[in-house]
């Protein structure tokens, strides 16, 4: 499913909303959450599951083709944890 | 941020009732759920996408007890964070300073 059929399953559900105030709020959801882990602070969706930033150390690497070292700097990672709901819901029905 | 924080968000940029807003958001995670317990992944361009992944069982230790335990076969969902995500993680270096 891509975002394009997210919000037409959403708006054949929820009919009183226009498929581009669905496609509008779909949009602001998904950026206010980029935004959010941006700032490093972290999304909780209760039932869907929590988003949270880890910070990756700096580390000496090596460019696998041509063999040279190099520094990898340090960078954040987003991680995502399923909520209960959802780990117990993809697991029953089978 | 929860659910909360989100509807309020979208409330201020689109000025309908917060209730119907509320609603608008479960319905949306209600879609994802369904999509992904019928084991088909979904993909949000310009945030990420979630996956369902089939995890074969396996001989675990509980790591409290030390006794042997069999880890049932089970189905995971996994979460990869798209190009632009990780970008706009990385953009903003120096932690914002709060505005007085």
């Amino acid at each position: 499913m891509t975002k394009s059929e997210l919000i037409e399953a959403v708006s054949a559900k929820v009919t009183n909303f226009s498929r581009k105030d669905i496609e509008v709020i779909v949009d602001t959801l998904f950026d206010s959450m980029s935004a959010s882990l941006s700032k490093g602070d972290k999304v909780e969706i209760r039932g869907f599951g929590s988003f949270k930033i880890k910070a990756r150390d700096g580390r000496q690497g090596r460019n696998p083709k041509s063999g040279e070292n190099i520094f990898i700097e340090s960078k954040k990672v987003p991680f995502f944890k399923a909520g209960k709901e959802i780990r117990e819901r993809i697991n029953n029905s089978k | 941020m929860t659910k909360a924080d989100i509807v309020e968000i979208v409330f201020e940029k689109v000025g309908f009732s917060k209730k119907d807003v509320g609603h608008v958001i479960e319905e949306i995670f209600e879609v994802v759920k369904n999509t992904l317990e019928q084991g088909e992944k979904v993909k949000i361009s310009g945030f990420g996408n979630f996956t369902i992944r089939q995890k074969r069982a396996r001989r675990g230790r509980n790591p409290q007890t030390g006794t042997e335990i069999t880890i049932d076969q089970r189905r995971v969902m996994t979460f990869k964070a798209s190009q632009l995500l990780k970008k706009a993680i990385n953009s903003s270096q120096a932690p914002q300073q709060p505005s007085a």
